[in-house]
Parts: structure tokens; sequence; C-alpha cells
């Protein structure tokens, strides 16, 4: 099928691109890589009134690293950071993650604000994102705010952008250099979106251990029950904190996510 | 209507596009570029695979009016490539075709991985090439012929 018509706009800045979005009082959709928003035009799932597209925005394509942190641009592409040359077990799972989204071709244009802000379940950032404890920047007509993961995605497909509001980049905690982290997602073909996801990063040196679940009918939630000690864990104690963290999810269901963070734990943080 | 200035094929172009149309068919009903194919129109088959700025990517999800400046070369724009005519004669003598739907889309990933690639063995091959779906060959005498282009390119 074919979009519906809309009016298309290339703001030259970002309060030109939020002015823009006020205008159409919600009715507007950003554009980044496209690579969600379009088969969803194509597919009229959504008829916005306006598409703002971001790629004139060369700030939003930065990635910068400090000594704690690194900043991604909302604009980075999957495929820049699957290539990306920065050494150091962070950007190791960043990689990873990157090179497993869809195909070559979707890597290529696909952006990593695009696929938080867009908040598909199945998709691999969000997971990750929330398991690395990163935190976005969000820029509107009243200026800059950042959130956490868990309190940007308020919803699958709903996150808490409120009229005007961009997301303008990613902010994640760098890994101490002995960190573990393990990622599985089960897919029934290279490329798909994740039927489960399992992602567990270990970093002692920090005090950070987080075992996240995704690509459940709820959003990726951290499985806080879960004991520190990995030797210890078992599919029951793993279905029984994720059970807790995410009550909605029962029956086989609760098993096969449970075996998807298992296998997180055997790939990587459970050496 | 949006004004854009872009490149395709290496010629300089300049078109007044609506909004809504999307570049595979901007290049098929506006410059009647019809090797590039349309498949499914949601980014899950790959024939409308393209090279925007010399990566891979498809067509069907990117808008023409977001393309302003950037390099588009499509299966047209690889007549004279050598690489391409390599690629090309592997998929004859390996029969990677029945009917050639997906044909321009796998040649552009396959010339894509190639390039990418210094050599894949069966496994990463079926990986790389898995965003271009064909329902005739089964994908058999596919694989063949992109080893065969990675084992002359080793004899090289």
């Amino acid at each position: 099928m074919k979009a519906v018509s809309f009016e298309f706009h290339r703001p030259a800045s970002l309060a030109e691109a939020s002015d823009v979005l006020v205008r159409y009082e919600g009715d507007a959709r950003v554009l980044a890589g496209g690579q969600s928003l379009m088969p969803m035009l194509n597919l009229r799932l959504v008829r916005p009134a306006a598409i703002v597209d971001l790629s004139a925005l060369a700030e939003l394509k930065a990635m910068e690293v400090s000594s704690t942190e690194v900043s991604i641009g909302a604009l980075v592409t999957h495929s820049a950071l699957e290539f990306c040359q920065e050494s150091g077990v962070t950007f190791d799972i960043l990689r990873y993650v990157a090179g497993g989204i869809a195909y070559r071709g979707v890597r290529n244009r696909g952006t990593i604000g695009g696929s938080l802000a867009h908040a598909d379940p199945a998709a691999d950032w969000p997971s990750c994102l929330l398991a690395l404890d990163a935190k976005v920047t969000i820029s509107g007509p009243d200026g800059a705010r950042q959130l956490s993961i868990a309190d940007f995605i308020l919803g699958n497909f709903t996150v808490a952008l409120q009229p005007g509001e961009i997301l303008t980049s990613v902010h994640i905690p760098l890994l101490s250099a002995k960190a573990r982290w393990g990622y599985y997602k089960h897919t029934r073909k290279v490329g798909e979106f994740a039927e489960a996801i399992g992602c567990v990063i270990d970093d002692e040196a920090r005090s950070v251990y987080r075992v996240v679940a995704g690509a459940m009918s709820t959003p990726a939630v951290l499985l806080s029950l879960l004991a520190k000690d990995t030797q210890a864990v078992t599919l029951d104690s793993i279905r029984h904190a994720l059970g807790a963290a995410a009550p909605s999810v029962e029956g086989r269901h609760l098993h096969f996510h449970a075996a998807a963070v298992m296998r997180a734990l055997q790939t990587g943080a459970r050496q | 209507m949006i004004q854009i200035s872009l490149t395709i094929n290496g010629e300089p172009l300049s078109a007044s596009v609506d909004p809504r149309m999307s570049l595979v068919d901007f290049l098929r009903e506006k410059l009647s570029l019809t090797g590039t194919h349309v498949g499914c129109e949601h980014g899950v088959c790959g024939a409308c695979t393209i090279h925007i700025d010399g990566v891979s990517a498809r067509s069907c999800i990117a808008l023409a009016a977001a393309c302003d400046g950037r390099d588009i070369r499509t299966i047209e724009g690889f007549d004279c490539d050598e690489r391409m005519s390599a690629i090309r004669a592997e998929f004859s003598a390996e029969h990677a075709l029945q009917c050639g739907y997906c044909t321009p889309g796998m040649l552009m990933t396959a010339y894509d991985v190639t390039t990418r690639f210094e050599k894949l063995d069966e496994a990463g091959i079926r990986r790389e090439m898995s965003g271009n779906l064909c329902r005739c060959t089964g994908y058999q005498g596919i694989v063949r012929a992109v080893q065969n282009v990675f084992a002359a390119e080793a004899k090289e």
C-alpha cells in the first residue's frame, strides 16, 4: 500500500523541529531512519498530518566518549554502532546487539534514537539499554531534560515525549574492564523481531548487576528479585523473578521468556 | 510538492516530488528505472534494495522527499561494473533465479556482501543474504553463486 498524503518538513535546527511539532498538536511524526515509521506509513497504521525529517540535524549524528559514559546521538545508525572502532566492554555489547538488528539494508538506515522513541517491545535497544542503565536526553520547547529508560518507555509504542519534544541522545555509563555481559534473543529467522530477549550486565567493580527480560507483551523489565549468585540461578528462580516484575506474563510465555534470560546468563555472565 | 536535488547513477538530477512518494516509486514511476522491483512495500522482502550513499538500503521504506542531496545507485548503475558482471555471470551459471523478481535486490545485496567481506563461509553468506527473500529457488543456487564470487576473488 501507499502512505496517506502528508506535509513534509526538514527543519534546519532542533528549535525549528520543536516548533513544527507543536504546530501540528501531536499529529506530526518524527522521521529518523524511518525503518519502522515507513512500514507503518505504507501499511497505514499511522496517518500523520506531517512528517518531520530530522536528517538535517548534524548534532544528532555525533558520538562522544568521556571517562564515565558514552553519549550517542539519536540519529547514529545501527550500522555505525556495529562497526564502531571504540574499545571497551560497553562497545562490545553495543556492537553485538547492533549487528543482530534486522538486515544490512535496515541497519544502514535505522537509528538508535528512532528505535527507542518507537518503543517496540520486540526491538533490541529498549531491552539492552535498560540493562545498561542508560538515560535519554529529550529536547523540547521548554528546554532539555533527562530520563532513565524505565521512565522514558511508558508502555508498548508509548514514550514520555510531550508535544514538541524530541529524543536527542542516549547516554550509557561505561562498563569497567572486567564487566561481563550476555545477550540472547530468540527469533525464528535471522533478522526478525525478537520473540524473547534476555540481557545481563554483571559489573562487579561498579556494583552493577542487572538482568532484563524483553520482547514480551509488556515493555522490558528488570528482574530485581533475581539472586546475584549466578551459579545458583535456576529456570524456576528466573520464572519467579519474572512473574513478580511482569505479572501479566503467564503460563508458557513465562517459561519461554525465562529460558531466554537463562541463555543470556549462559552465553555471557555465567561463565 | 517538495523540491529535491540528488544524484542517480552518477547523474545529478532535480525533481519535484509528492511528500508521500517512496524512493522506489520515484525511481520506477518518474525516472522509468524499472530494474528496481517493488515487493512487500514494508521493508521485509529486499526486492527494492538499492545503494544510498554507497551502502545498501531498502528503497520502499525511504521517502524520495527525504533523499535530497543523497547519492543513489540502482541496478542500472552497475551495467559496466566488473564485480557486478561477475556476480551476474555466477547467478546465471548456478540457476540462482527462476522468475527473477527478487534478482535485482539479490544482486545489490550480493554486491554489498562481496565488497564488505573478504571471505564468508556458507552460514555467513546465508546470514548476510537473509534480508532478501526468494520464493522460487530455495536459495541453494544463490548461495553457491555468492560462494563462487568469493572463491574467484580469492584466486586473484
